[in-house]
């Protein structure tokens, strides 16, 4: 088991040593994605309208990790309503890649001949869950949570060098996660092992009676199985993956990925996903349709932000939308109730759910050929700085950003990126493993082996630790070993 | 469809939550709207003629009216629809509210099993088809006591369709010309309740309570197959008696546990359907008719005046006595349905389709429901007059009364008096005396066990019908004394000594000679005055047929 700990070690060891031990997690400090409901402390999903918002339960996930004795350091920021890819957009901020500092990219930056301010030219982590996969990236957690629907836990992941897991449909619940898309919404995991997502898997998966959506069968505690031969597995890559925006070097990744399987006796084989084409504009009506409802709630009335303007109820409205959210939530929740009204439904929303299902179904034909998991890219580069990121606005980003992960948010698939190697820029490339529904312990197995092969390097923040040497005294970081 | 009265806030208005510490001061204001919940409104189905469908005027087209129902009965459960959270009338204002009722981020729907259990047993009671797979759905709107702006509601496949609902109403002047009528029902979904807003226009303020929020609905939708007030107002009855019978609803309309909606057109027969009005918030059972009468009336005037029809909400205004235009602001809602992708498709079995070692716990079989169905009131009408011989009109009667059959088969239990004895005494003075000190049948002072002995009393003779109305005027008024108590006290029983009360007749006749005179010329009416006379100085202890038998013999003789 990895086990890291921070500045609180005295206490947990106090408690560790006074056989208080709680359960799987104790002593373990976790980080949890701002928009899952914590008793007790402000929950904002980066958003004015929920600023200052302290909510009065826990979300299950929340819960059970806490039962299982793990210590949360702190809620991590993201895009408002975790409606974005490059966790840009949010009340508090940008969220910035812990990668931006590591002595790989600087290094390889040096070499750059036109020395720009290196302050100005962060990277983003990718999103929504950026400040999730940045909390990991940089230690100051075991794992974070993260929530996933399009690819929000897989994107930041795989820009921060970690492995993030996005579980099956209905295997953890959603009670007190604030929802995007109720129908694709899921709890991410974010950890720097697979083995590490595996156990928090263990903890988090199973019936909720609050969540109807969950699975009824229970879901034991499980470890890992270490694979050793991987000649009976059949790998597909799906042919509608090798867009034209991806990058040589993703590209390469990824079929040298496909090569090292095929080397090991795996079967490897083309697949074909016709309807991913259709993926990203479906989504756009079906996630901007559920948008529209679930922020119908934020009136001003019950909680959150409300205006000082009482002219009407209508204002009231009106006004307190208007400030307490940001342009993004408020293009979505217009285009939204567009797709809902009675003239429209037909044609958009209908139409959407009919093409999710061919979607969906494009992944049942695939797996019932025999495949047993897909390999594809996660992202189509590695992290680009901020001034870089902002050029385009978020419905491109996200747009683009999404077009690996989220046909599998459609199908309610299990999918993890795992980090592979270091980019040219020294930054890191994630791939992404699709599984067949609630096969998940399956898909992390292969994702496991796949992992050890390709030693990824960790993160040396050694430069960064040395500048800040007079503020942390401790050890450093880069040195630390995630694997006993 | 459950859709919202609106109702636009004045300027300057504030919201703020009831706080539930000031309970005091707010906890009657929840029955705001309400008629008295003294008045027995239920049982007083108003009997009006069906004038306003027939009436036609010279040279014209008779105008025939159509009415189209939506009831919304309030299940009768222990906890909200999709929360934990207690139901309860009258607690103090948001006291009953859980995180999910005031719609706090990321709380969940968890589907309530009684809930499902009543609109199964409901739809079953109401000869529905029971939807195997039945879908929830979001209506959108903006409203303050609408929290998570969407109610879920079943807009697309509901749990129940295709039913009817078999009512009867009177014809002509006799009671007893009873018509069977039967409308439609289109479905029965369920859906939540809203919360309250309570306006304080002192203060300029509205006043939210949620404990309503999220309670379970039936939304039963009968078909426009009605043709005039009484007409609606009699199937909503029969329909609350089921829903009493079934348990499923309490259907109480002062407590607003059932509320009506009513869409109103008129037309000449054979023409087109005319454009449609909808009255909502129908709360009250002595209005339901004359609403939806008045609404008609108003209806064919416009007509006949050449004015139109608009297609619109209407509220109707007790005092006035006709309906009015709601202020509708933006005219038609489009509510923005789409799938609740929080619940799954509700799934129900029967014995035939019950997955083979299904947990009971987590699956609902129709076919149990349907053993467990109690006899519905047309039901035990059928029996009371098969079993009492009793006029049809009678067991309406009976039925009519929350408590009133069971009071009566109570009664019938434990007297030797013939049936026909009870039911007239139950319905004529009994129920009488309820009505004018506005008491329901629990609340009388005469249990079930004295009236019995009184008719026992009755029966063997041991006094008179006037007497015994007299021992049952003293038993309403003092609780705890039996009727033979009563009886002896007052020196109420009949002379059963034949010689004594020919002595008393004999005095009678000779104390008034013109009186038997009179008779023996042949006066036939004569001789009731003599009964009389001899009954006063009995103190009307004498039985007028013992009377009248020794009379006839001693003029005779």
């Amino acid at each position: 088991m990895c086990l890291y700990i921070l500045h609180i070690a005295p206490v947990l060891f106090w408690l560790f040593n006074a056989g208080h031990s709680l359960g799987d997690l104790d002593g373990i400090p976790i980080a949890v994605k701002d928009n899952f409901s914590t008793s007790g402390i402000e929950t904002t999903c980066a958003s004015n309208m929920l600023k200052g918002c302290v909510p009065p339960y826990n979300a299950t996930v929340v819960q059970k990790l806490l039962d299982q004795g793990a210590i949360l350091m702190g809620k991590t920021n993201l895009d408002e309503f975790a409606m974005g890819s490059g966790s840009t957009d949010g009340v508090f901020g940008p969220v910035k890649n812990p990668w931006s500092y590591s002595k790989q990219y600087r290094e390889k930056r040096k070499q750059k001949p036109h020395g720009e301010k290196e302050d100005s030219n962060w990277l983003i982590t990718g999103g929504s869950s950026g400040g999730s996969a940045a909390a990991v990236a940089a230690f100051t957690c075991f794992a974070a949570l993260g929530s996933d629907t399009g690819g929000s836990t897989r994107n930041p992941a795989a820009h921060c060098g970690v492995v993030g897991f996005k579980p099956s449909y209905g295997l953890v619940s959603r009670h007190g996660l604030i929802p995007l898309v109720n129908s694709m919404d899921v709890p991410g995991i974010l950890t720097r092992c697979v083995d590490d997502a595996a156990l928090v898997l263990g903890v988090l998966a199973g019936h909720d009676p609050k969540d109807s959506t969950t699975v009824q069968d229970p879901v034991k505690p499980f470890t890992l199985p270490t694979l050793t031969d991987v000649s009976k597995l059949c790998i597909g890559i799906p042919k509608e993956y090798l867009a034209p925006e991806l990058s040589s070097e993703v590209r390469s990744f990824w079929s040298k990925a496909a090569d090292l399987f095929e080397s090991e006796g795996a079967k490897v084989i083309e697949v074909s996903l016709p309807h991913t084409s259709y993926s990203i504009v479906c989504y756009h009506v079906l996630c901007t349709s559920e948008v529209a409802s679930n922020m119908a709630r934020f009136d001003g009335l019950e909680y959150g932000h409300r205006c000082d303007i009482d002219v009407s109820t209508e204002a009231m409205y009106a006004a307190t939308r208007r400030e307490g959210f940001n342009d993004v939530v408020r293009g979505r929740i217009l285009s939204g109730n567009f797709f809902l009204l009675k003239e429209n439904y037909e044609n958009y929303f209908i139409k959407a759910q009919k093409v999710r299902r061919l979607i969906a179904n494009d992944f049942v034909n695939v797996f019932n050929s025999g495949v047993d998991v897909l390999l594809t890219p996660t992202t189509l580069s590695e992290a680009v700085p901020y001034l870089e990121f902002i050029k385009e606005d978020n419905r491109t980003r996200s747009a683009q950003d999404d077009i690996f992960t989220q046909a599998v948010n459609m199908a309610g698939l299990p999918a993890v990126s795992v980090p592979v190697a270091l980019s040219n820029q020294g930054l890191p490339i994630g791939l992404q493993f699709i599984g067949r529904a609630f096969r998940d312990q399956q898909l992390l197995t292969i994702a496991k082996w796949f992992e050890k092969q390709v030693q990824f390097p960790v993160i040396q923040l050694q430069e960064l630790m040395d500048d800040c040497s007079s503020v942390f005294e401790i050890e450093k970081l880069g040195s630390v070993s995630l694997k006993q | 469809m459950a859709a919202p009265m609106l109702r636009w806030c004045c300027l300057g208005r504030r919201w703020v939550l009831a706080c539930v510490d000031s309970g005091s001061r707010h906890g009657r204001g929840a029955a705001i709207g309400f008629t008295s919940s003294r008045k027995r409104g239920q049982s007083s189905v108003a009997q009006q003629p069906l004038i306003t469908a027939q009436k036609s005027r010279k040279g014209e087209h008779k105008w025939a009216a159509v009415v189209g129902l939506e009831i919304h009965a309030q299940i009768s459960s222990n906890s909200k629809l999709f929360s934990g959270s207690q139901v309860r009338f009258a607690a103090p204002p948001n006291s009953l509210v859980s995180f999910f009722d005031a719609s706090l981020p990321g709380t969940l729907p968890v589907l309530n099993r009684r809930c499902v259990e009543a609109a199964v047993m409901t739809g079953l009671a109401l000869s529905c088809r029971i939807n195997k797979k039945s879908l929830f759905d979001r209506k959108h709107y903006f409203y303050a006591d609408l929290p998570a702006g969407y109610q879920i509601t079943q807009q697309r496949l509901p749990i129940a369709v295709n039913g009817s609902l078999a009512y009867s109403v009177c014809a002509g002047k006799k009671p007893s010309q009873v018509i069977s009528k039967t409308v439609r029902i289109k479905q029965i979904q369920l859906e939540q309740d809203s919360g309250k807003s309570l306006h304080d226009e002192l203060r300029s303020q509205t006043l939210i309570d949620l404990n309503r929020a999220g309670v379970g609905l039936l939304e039963v939708v009968l078909e426009p197959d009605m043709s005039c007030g009484e007409e609606a107002a009699t199937a909503v009855r029969e329909l609350q008696l089921i829903l009493q019978a079934l348990g499923t609803s309490r259907a109480n309309m002062a407590e607003g546990q059932l509320r009506v909606d009513a869409n109103i057109s008129v037309h000449h027969p054979g023409e087109p359907l005319g454009v449609r009005t909808e009255v909502k918030n129908l709360n009250s059972a002595r209005f339901l008719a004359k609403a939806i009468d008045s609404e008609i009336e108003r209806q064919i005037h416009e007509l006949e005046n050449g004015r139109e029809i608009l297609n619109e909400t209407r509220s109707f205004d007790y005092k006035l006595g006709c309906t009015m235009p709601m202020r509708d602001k933006e005219g038609k809602q489009d509510y923005r349905f789409m799938p609740e992708p929080n619940l799954p498709p509700l799934l129900l079995y029967d014995t035939a389709s019950l997955p083979p070692g299904a947990d009971p716990q987590q699956v609902i079989n129709i076919d149990w429901i349907r053993e467990r169905l109690p006899d519905l009131p047309s039901e035990t009408r059928e029996k009371l007059i098969q079993q009492y011989g009793m006029l049809p009109e009678h067991s309406f009667a009976l039925l009519n009364e929350v408590g009133l059959l069971e009071f009566f088969q109570n009664v019938i239990k434990e007297t030797r008096a013939e049936p026909k004895k009870v039911t007239s005494w139950v319905l004529n003075i009994f129920l009488g005396f309820l009505k004018q000190q506005n008491l329901a049948v629990n609340e009388s002072p005469v249990t079930p066990t004295a009236l019995a002995e009184l008719l026992n009393l009755l029966d063997r003779k041991a006094i008179s019908s006037s007497a015994a109305k007299q021992v049952f005027e003293e038993l309403w008024r003092s609780k705890g004394k039996t009727p033979s108590q009563i009886v002896s006290e007052k020196q109420l029983e009949l002379m059963q000594d034949e010689e004594a009360l020919e002595r008393v007749c004999h005095t009678v006749m000779e104390g008034h000679p013109q009186v038997v005179m009179d008779m023996k010329r042949g006066n036939s009416r004569a001789i009731n005055k003599l009964i009389g006379l001899v009954r006063k100085a009995t103190l009307s202890r004498a039985d007028p047929t013992v009377i009248k038998e020794i009379l006839e013999k001693k003029l005779s003789s």
